[in-house]
């Protein structure tokens, strides 16, 4: 599905800080398959992330999404894939403060100029089967922590993407909603989709929906 | 917040159309005016020609800011030179053109 | 095309949004956005059509007036002047004038006294109703539009017609008497016998028609003077060679040709006068101002929202058209809020707002309503002036920050 070959990325190039993130990775994801990738803070998983869910350029080596190159893709194309692709689930729900649970989620969908009430309808559906459909013309500021998440998971899904991308997503939350948030990931597998996680919360490495574990230190992925 | 009422989008729109129809409506209305208030403009250029006038009523407070055309070349520059004695039509008004300088 | 504009719409709901969250500051600017260009758009068309209306009522000012200029001053002109005039080949006639000045202390105000030209318009008008004295009375005589007209019936000695604006200010009308000052020191009394049309107040509100004979009573000026004279030419076209002639002929005589008096209102309330220069200038500092805080760049709060944007998958190109939206949005409220408001304010109310700044010093001021002549190249020219360099100004701040690498948002770690 997603291939990494020989991908490196180095920040701030030339100058006394540079530092290598991610050195010489060779990464194979399967589709539908729940994939977690582990490491202490600092061993690139953030980096590695990125660079599978399209948001950032490896600085060497190649990408390769369903076997179409796409390191080298001009910006608009790689936008347009990952707007159709992925689905990010962020550390923080990153919601957009002032307007409402609805506009929030279907803010991602906005510049594909799709009909309202299509759009509309899908948002109602997302928010109503995480249980949230009854916050949708509330403030944001206005949900708990477990509801914002659930409305940035919603948010994450409204264009339908095939592969599912998260970011710690059990940072911030208690043991009995990081449960609730494995199963959502457990639906999301039995519905075709492939994920990927970043986490250093066993909750999460040691679940029984992981397919694959891949651990990462200083860049490099172990074993 | 927007799910019960017109969406942002159509309430600006609405209200730009609005002003537009407005605006265009105002220029109908000036247009229209302009032929309507031709009487008005005739009957005040026959005064105008019957009296042999030379200035618009404007500015009474002094005798070069009632009558611009007629007004002595020395007269603008006797006063002060913002004219505040005249304050303002002395600052929204110049000296009129002398463009007959030939000997 | 469908999705393009559906996009649009989209983005335009999300940009109102984003600007309700700061209500009071973007109300703020809008507010004042409107006042700007409310200022300019009155300014606009009430200088345009005032400069309008005077060259289409002077299009019938004398062709030539002469003056004698003694000591840089204006000064009285001598009748035998007259004839040295007469001789000039190409002129039609001259006809004397007589008018002045009168302060009246009990209203500060002053009058412009006239004493009608002797032939009236008979020599000009073919049309003219000519005998038939059609003056608005109190007492609402005529129902037709008032058109004053001499036939010595109306106007005889010891009367007066006095313009509307005096009527309004010292409370007079027909059949009351106005006692004057004369130069001796003795009173002269006069009856009112009109008044002049409220609708030519914009060049009748002051004047007092009197008789030849009591203005030089009044102001103790012999038959061997006049104020100045007109001059009618035979060939329009040798206005300005005959007005030559006549100053060569007559050193101190000073002509003012009837070009020279339009040009005068041309020129009135150009940018170049002193209060129109603060106008102007106010306005463009108030515009800088904006686009300044516009262009200096992004708060935190408004780089994260980028942020989110573009990690959800909005484009640089989508951020951009926001951001272009936001400036459109608010400059096209301004303008046709202003423009709008402008036009009733003028046309309507009279110039409400002017109106202290117009009247200055004066008491007596003309009511008049201004004919709605308005110059869509000056409209246009306020629209490309006002909202271009606003919505421009909102845009290109946001250059750097809408091309911010989505990946930084998965950096945000608290919020």
């Amino acid at each position: 599905m997603i291939e990494l070959f020989n991908v490196k990325k180095v920040f701030n190039a030339g100058n006394p800080s540079e530092f290598s993130a991610l050195n010489s990775v060779n990464l194979f994801i399967e589709e539908n398959q729940v994939t977690v990738l582990k490491g202490p803070s600092g061993s690139g998983k953030t980096t590695l992330l990125s660079i599978v869910g399209c948001m950032s350029r490896p600085s060497a080596g190649r990408v390769k999404l369903k076997g179409r190159e796409i390191t080298s893709l001009p910006e608009r194309f790689l936008t347009d894939i990952r707007r159709k692709t992925f689905g990010f689930i962020f550390q923080q729900p990153n919601l957009i403060k002032g307007i409402s649970v609805l506009d929030n989620v279907m803010l991602p969908a906005y510049p594909l100029g799709e009909k309202r009430s299509h759009l509309k309808n899908r948002a109602m559906k997302g928010l109503s089967e995480l249980n949230i459909a009854n916050k949708a013309a509330s403030k944001v500021e206005w949900l708990s922590g477990g509801e914002a998440q659930r409305a940035s998971i919603v948010r994450a899904l409204i264009n339908d993407p095939h592969i599912i991308i998260a970011d710690e997503p059990t940072a911030h939350l208690d043991t009995k909603l990081s449960y609730r948030f494995m199963e959502i990931i457990e639906k999301f597998k039995s519905e075709g989709k492939t994920v990927i996680i970043t986490s250093h919360d066993p909750l999460v490495y040691e679940s029984s929906m992981v397919d694959r574990v891949v651990n990462l230190r200083d860049g490099q992925i172990e074993g | 917040m927007s799910i019960a009422i017109m969406r942002n989008s159509s309430l600006f729109f609405l209200y730009i159309t609005s002003g537009a129809v407005l605006l265009g409506l105002l220029l109908v209305h000036a247009s229209f005016s302009e032929s309507a208030r031709q009487e008005n403009l005739e009957e005040k250029a026959k005064l105008v020609k019957m009296l042999k006038l030379t200035d618009l009523c404007l500015f009474t407070e002094a005798r070069y800011t009632r009558h611009l055309s007629q007004a002595d070349l020395n007269t603008a520059f006797q006063d002060h030179p913002l004219s505040l004695e005249h304050f303002p039509s002395g600052s929204f008004t110049q000296p009129p053109e002398r463009t007959s300088e030939r000997p | 095309m469908r999705h393009w504009i559906e996009k649009q719409r989209y983005i335009i709901d999300f940009t109102i949004s984003s600007l309700l969250r700061r209500k009071v500051k973007n109300f703020g600017l809008l507010a004042l956005y409107t006042l700007i260009v409310f200022i300019l758009a009155s300014t606009m068309f009430f200088t345009y059509s005032i400069k309008k209306e005077a060259s289409l009522i002077l299009k019938g000012a004398p062709e030539i007036v002469v003056q004698k200029i003694v000591a840089g001053r204006h000064d009285l002109f001598p009748v035998s002047y007259i004839d040295t005039i007469k001789k000039i080949r190409g002129v039609a006639a001259v006809e004397s004038r007589l008018w002045g000045y009168y302060y009246d202390s009990l209203v500060s105000a002053n009058y412009t006294l006239l004493t009608p030209p002797s032939n009236g318009g008979a020599a000009d008008t073919a049309q003219s109703s000519a005998k038939i004295t059609v003056v608005e009375s109190e007492s609402g005589g005529q129902p037709v539009k008032p058109l004053f007209e001499l036939g010595g019936a109306v106007l005889e000695p010891g009367t007066l017609i006095i313009g509307n604006g005096i009527a309004r200010l010292r409370n007079i009308g027909k059949g009351d008497y106005m006692p004057f000052r004369a130069f001796d020191g003795n009173v002269m009394n006069f009856r009112i016998s009109g008044t002049l049309s409220s609708q030519s107040e914009l060049v009748s509100s002051d004047l007092m028609l009197i008789t030849g004979e009591d203005f030089r009573k009044l102001f103790g000026i012999g038959n061997s003077h006049v104020t100045d004279v007109t001059v009618a030419v035979n060939n329009p076209s040798e206005v300005e060679m005959v007005a030559s002639k006549i100053r060569k002929r007559l050193p101190e005589a000073r002509p003012i040709i009837r070009d020279e008096i339009l040009r005068t209102y041309d020129s009135i309330f150009n940018w170049r006068g002193g209060m129109m220069i603060v106008i102007f200038s106010a306005a463009v500092l108030a515009f800088v101002i904006f686009a300044w805080d516009k262009a200096s760049g992004l708060s935190a709060g408004e780089r994260r929202e980028i942020g989110i944007l573009k990690a959800v998958g909005w484009e640089t190109s989508d951020v951009i058209q926001m951001k272009f939206w936001e400036g459109a949005m608010i400059s096209l409220t301004a303008f046709f809020t202003g423009v709008i408001l402008a036009y009733v304010h003028v046309f309507f109310t009279g110039s409400l707002v002017f109106e202290p700044a117009l009247k200055g010093w004066s008491n007596l001021y003309p009511n008049f309503e201004l004919t709605p002549f308005v110059n869509l190249e000056q409209l246009t020219t306020l629209f490309f002036l006002t909202v271009v360099p606003y919505t421009v100004a909102t845009i290109v701040p946001i250059w750097r920050a809408a091309t911010i690498d989505p990946d930084s948002a998965m950096r945000f770690t608290g919020e």
